[in-house]
Formats: C-alpha cells, structure tokens, sequence
C-alpha cells in the first residue's frame, strides 16, 4: 500500500501510467503523467500532504524523445516521481509553484539551465545563471558544449525594490567578512528593522551536474564528495546508492556500518562547529573556541575530513581494534567536555537573550517552504531520512532505538539545540556502532548500469536530505545527475526567517542555518 | 560566570593530548613562520580569506588553523574581514566564471604590495573541476598567484607550511 500512489490514482484515475523496471530502488514509485495533469498531479499531492522534495528536467533527446520533467514528493516513508515530457521544439511544462514555494526556484534553474520554460511562473528572473551569460547557453542540454569559455554579454539583475520614507538598501557580498563561502544577500531596512532579505546565489556554480554526463559511473563518487565539502561522505553515499540501487549491487553488511559510521563522525563534527559559531555570532567567543577544540579529528581514516572514503559497492577504509579504542577513547573525552559546554550554554542569560525569539521560522512556513534537516526539526517537522528512508544499521530500530530531536519554537536556540541533543545521539550511535559492528568484506565489484534505467537516494547528511537522481543514457552512460542539496530549499527559509528581525541580528540568524553556498550553487 | 572561568582553567592553554610529534611539528613551523612574519611584517601579517569557488573543505581547514591547537594568531598571523587591509590574499576553489569579477575586484581594493596564495588543488591548477563554460581553471588564471598550496584540502600544517615557505623565498630573493 502506498498512500501518495492511492491520492494520485484517485485524482487522476486513467491518466496516470505507472512504470515498472525503470526507476530504482522499487520502492520509489514512478509514474508518467500527461503535461496538462502534471499540476492536478501536483494538486493531489499536496491534498495527500506530501512535501515537494525536488523538481528538475532532463534533456531526453538522445532517446529521441524531448525533455523530461520530474517532481518527487515526499510524505513519511514514501517518495513518488511524477514525470512528463515535453518537445524538443517547444520545450515548457506547466509551473507548480503556486501548488508548492520551493519549485520557485526549481523552476527557475530548469529554466536557467536547461531551457524549459515553466508557463504561469510569477518570476522568470534567472536562477544561478547570471545576466552577463549568453541567453542562449542551456549548459544542462546536450547540444551545449561545456568544454568552451562562454562569452559575456550586457544584462541587468531585476532586484526587488522597496520605497519609502527612511528606506534603504544593504547590499552584502559575495565576497564575506568571515573565512565563508560567496554569495549576495541585499537587505531593504528601516532603521535597524529589516523589511525584506533577498538572496542571490549562484556565485560559486561550478558547472558540477553537467561535469558528472562527461564522467564514467565509477567516478562520479569523487565529484559527489566534492559537492559541498563539509558534507563530503553524505554526498558520496547519496551518490553511491542511488548508483548501486540501479546497478544491482548490495554493499557488504559491514561497508554499512562504516558509512553510518562515518556519517555520524562528519554530524558531530559539523555540528560542534555550528554551536561554536551561533555563540561566537552572539558575542560569546569562549563557546567557538571550546569547540573547536574539540572539533579535531585526527587522520585515523587517511583523511580529515573522510573524503573519498565512501566508494560505490562499500568503502575503501576499514577499521582494526586499535581504531576502535582511539575512537572510543576520543568520543569519552569529548563528550564529557562537551556536556560540561552545555551546561554554560544553558546558564548563559546574555547568550540566551540572543538566542531566543531570533529568526523565527514557523512551523507553518517551514512546511510551506518544505524544509528539511535541522531547520525541519526545530521548525516542529520530524523529517529524518535515517528513520524514513534507512539503511542498514538504522533500519534496526529496536536495537538502534534512533532518537530525533524536533522542537517547534523555530529560532536560532531551536537550531542550536537541535544540534546539541543531535551531537549527543551520535555519540551514542557511534558506541553502539562500534560495540555491534558485524565483520567480512567492506566492499563488493560493481557493475554498470543497463541502458534506460533510473536510480534514487535520499541521505541524511548533517544539513538534512540530500538526494541524488540517476538516469542512463542509451548507451548506459551517465545521462543526467541530479543533486538537491538540503540548501536548495533551506535557503528559502533564511529570507522568511528574517523577517521582523533587526539587521545586527543576521549573522546570526545565517549562521544557525548555515546552509551551502557550493551545494545549492553546483 | 564561574562555570566559564573553571572551563578555562581546566583547559589551560593546551589542553588536547596530541600527539607529541604533531605539537613538536607544529611548533617548530609555528616559530619559523614566526620568525619570518616578524622579519618581514614587523611582527603581524594581515590575511584576507577568499573564496573564488571553492566547495567549503579548504575553507574548513583555514577555520583550524585559527583554532587553539594550531592557534595561528600567536605567530602574527591574523585574519582580516576587508580586502583593504589585508597583506596576503588567500584564494580557494577554480575560479567559477560567476566569482571572476569579485576576485579581480577583491585584488584591486588590496593595497600594494601584496601576496597571492592558491589554496588547495583547485585554487592551484582548477583540479577536478577543470576549465569549462562555468570554471575558469587556477587562480593564475585571473590574478597573478606568488605561492601554491596543494592539497585536497591541505591540512593545518601544510597551509602553514606553505605559508613559511612563501615568506622564506621572498626573504631569499630580497638577499
């Protein structure tokens, strides 16, 4: 039984085809349906309460057919592809944003980069393809080459303007202040009150979904791992298993446990560093500096950061008795410090005042916007792919006993908070990893791909859901990659989360988001 | 209040067990880098931190390079938040055709005379990401580049390494 499979049918009836053998794993549903049902599609979902968890196109036309638009939504367990198509000649489908707020701007990217143009889309202002590009250059067609220098051309950004007695403009980047990534936020002020936040994005598009078509299916994983670099195993693995699912390959129980493993290491770590810099944004430099000495993690696995480690069909580094101690050893250490930590962060009335009331996402914007992760689930949305889409060990529920922190008051203590009981949980599992871990090999070969078939993954990185869509070409090279980042949707939340804030008070509100700027970007 | 001040003290200056050989390493870069700033920059170098693209990794680890085991700052090294006041431009990532101008214009507002160091594979030769429509390829590509500091990231030590080494040759060519 799927519900959101039973919610199309009953609204759609004949009209919806569903197909078998094409996208995998099976439990994903994916269904066809005719391009002037893909709203009423869109309709049925939200009334089943499915989240939009991503929109994107595909240039088809080495099938011989046109481009292909999908959208996949998400409600608990279960996630269902809706797919139409569209000519070659005349490529539009119809816009589901006024359905769903996030497939704004997904829209505006297939768009920008493919050049399918979504009809009834209240703005059709680019999306990180900037005005000095030609506007012809579709860089995710195949007729593009992507190999060639693209010339500048004149252009100008339609920035929203807000007019007024006392108003006015800050515009802020791309270049930051901190050691942080670019990208362009313009505020509209009334004295210290911000009006309105808007963001630009794009600055550091590398080009990334187009470079995975011209790499072999073994070598994605290293670009994948090079997405958003603190979130470097997440997306492997998002990677890995989207391709594996498609290949036919089951990874070795004990590659398994590593990944969690190594997914668990890279929350902590991220996480410590998070809480360290909400407190120094709010003038408490002691916190940023407590964690990030404990942050460290030294190269017990080849690599800082675990990059490159997770490899399609397993992982390439495995860990002896001896690694198994220093971790133990390390995670004693750091926990008891940590709790200490958090014991002053509670007790801390100046930081507190900060904290509290800020940047407040509300539930019901954060289900508007269709937020995911840690924003989710301090916006009162219990999402968690390690509960809803798992893996092994997180399947094993009894034993795991997996708990998910959600609060619903949605401000930056929210965010922080959620991070903390998070960083507390993943102690605990990486014990318990370490404690149950089964042995035998931690990598099998894996096979290419078949011609035509589609793979899936969701994985929840620290940030939240990341998902990785791959599809083969007729030829059963890569076809197209898509990569949703949870700051694809996220950053939505940021210009809602400002407003009725002072400016003083961004920083602050960005950093207890802390989303992407290279994964939303590509 | 007193919670606080007993964590700073239970820490003291040093606190994480490293290793003895990375401490000793650490130091013993740590003073030539030292010595080098003192020599050149009468005692304090000012860096300016650019991302031109980069994907976050080498962004992280110029972030603990400032953290207090490897505590950059007692050297003389300190981070800048505007181009202006900056001696040394530290650049990351391919440079993606969307940053190109912010970087050329981030070089502009730097005061002469001044330093460029690439930051990582990418920054250094464009890396996985290559030349294409939206990557430019290394830094050199677009504003003239003094030293390289390879890595995918480079760790902690390599970027101080890298930046005595650069420190050193400019010491070496002025004799």
């Amino acid at each position: 039984m799927s519900i959101l499979k039973d919610a199309i049918i009953s609204q759609l009836g004949a009209d919806v085809t569903f197909v078998e053998g094409y996208q995998h794993p099976a439990r994903t549903v994916f269904c066809i349906v005719p391009q002037e049902k893909f709203v009423d599609a869109g309709k049925a979902m939200k009334k089943a309460y499915a989240l939009l968890a991503a929109e994107w196109a595909t240039d088809e036309t080495t099938f011989g057919r046109g481009y292909g638009i999908f959208a996949c939504y998400r409600w608990g367990y279960e996630y269902l592809i809706v797919k139409t198509e569209t000519t070659a000649d005349d490529p539009v489908f119809p816009s589901l944003t006024k359905q769903f707020l996030p497939a704004w701007r997904f829209e505006r990217q297939i768009q920008s980069l493919m050049g399918v143009t979504p009809l009834n889309h209240p703005d059709t202002r680019p999306w990180i393809k900037f005005e000095d590009w030609p506007e012809d250059a579709w860089p995710l067609r195949k007729s593009f080459d992507a190999s060639k220098p693209m010339p500048r051309v004149e252009g100008e950004y339609k920035w929203i303007k807000a007019e007024g007695e006392g108003v006015y403009e800050i515009p802020v980047g791309p270049v930051h202040a901190g050691i942080i990534e670019p990208g362009h936020f313009r505020f509209q002020a009334v004295g210290e009150d911000v009006l309105n936040l808007e963001e630009r994005l794009g600055y550091v598009h590398k080009g990334i979904e187009k470079m995975f078509e011209s790499l072999s299916w073994d070598e994605g994983y290293r670009l994948a791992g090079r997405v958003s670099g603190d979130t470097t195993v997440a997306h492997s693995l998002g990677y890995c298993m989207a391709l594996e699912s498609m290949a036919g390959c089951n990874p070795p129980e004990r590659a398994h446990w590593l990944r969690a493993l190594f997914l668990e290491r890279e929350r902590i770590a991220n996480h410590l560093g998070d809480i360290g810099a909400i407190c120094n944004d709010a003038a408490f430099a002691f916190m940023l500096y407590q964690m990030m000495r404990l942050r460290t993690n030294h190269a017990l696995f080849g690599h800082r950061f675990i990059m490159d480690r997770v490899v399609p069909g397993g992982v390439a580094v495995d860990i002896d008795t001896a690694g198994r101690e220093v971790i133990l050893a390390e995670l004693d250490r750091l926990s008891k410090d940590f709790e200490r930590l958090v014991v002053i962060y509670e007790e801390n009335p100046s930081l507190e005042d900060r904290v509290r009331n800020t940047g407040m996402l509300k539930p019901k914007r954060a289900r508007e916007i269709c937020a995911v992760g840690i924003v989710a689930r301090a916006s009162g949305l219990n999402l968690d792919c390690r509960i809803f889409n798992p893996f092994p060990p997180y399947d094993q529920y009894d034993r795991l006993e997996l708990g998910v922190p959600v609060m619903i008051t949605g401000d930056v203590h929210a965010r922080t908070w959620v991070r903390i009981q998070e960083v507390r949980e993943s102690l605990r599992i990486i014990r318990w990893i370490l404690d149950n871990m089964p042995g035998g090999p931690i990598s099998v070969p894996l096979e290419t791909p078949s011609p035509g078939k589609a793979g899936f993954a969701a994985v929840e990185g620290w940030r939240g859901e990341i998902i990785y869509w791959l599809q083969s070409g007729p030829g059963g090279e890569v076809n197209r990659c898509m990569v949703r980042d949870p700051s694809s949707v996220n950053w939505l939340g940021l210009e809602r989360a400002i407003h009725g804030n002072i400016v003083p008070d961004f920083p602050l509100c960005n950093k207890s988001f802390n989303q992407s700027y290279s994964g939303h970007d590509l | 209040m007193i919670r606080i001040l007993r964590q700073i003290f239970r820490t003291g200056i040093v606190t994480e067990p490293l290793p003895d050989q990375l401490t000793r390493e650490i130091e013993a870069v740590g003073l030539k880098l030292e010595a080098a700033v003192r020599e050149r920059f009468r005692r304090s170098i000012t860096i300016r931190q650019v991302d031109a693209g980069s994907c976050n990794g080498c962004e992280l680890e110029i972030h603990a390079i400032n953290n207090p085991i490897y505590n950059c700052e007692k050297y003389g090294i300190h981070f800048t938040a505007s181009p202006r006041f900056a001696d040394l431009l530290l650049v990351t990532g391919p440079v993606t055709r969307n940053m190109e101008i912010a970087l050329r214009r981030t070089y502009v507002s730097t005061p002469s005379p001044k330093f460029v160091v690439a930051v990582g594979d990418c920054a250094c030769t464009g890396g996985i990401f290559g030349e294409t429509y939206a990557s430019l390829g290394g830094v050199d590509k677009v504003i003239p580049v003094d030293a390289r500091i390879p890595g995918c990231p480079p760790t902690p030590l390599q970027l101080m390494q890298g930046l005595t080494r650069l420190l050193d040759e400019e010491e070496n060519k002025k004799k």
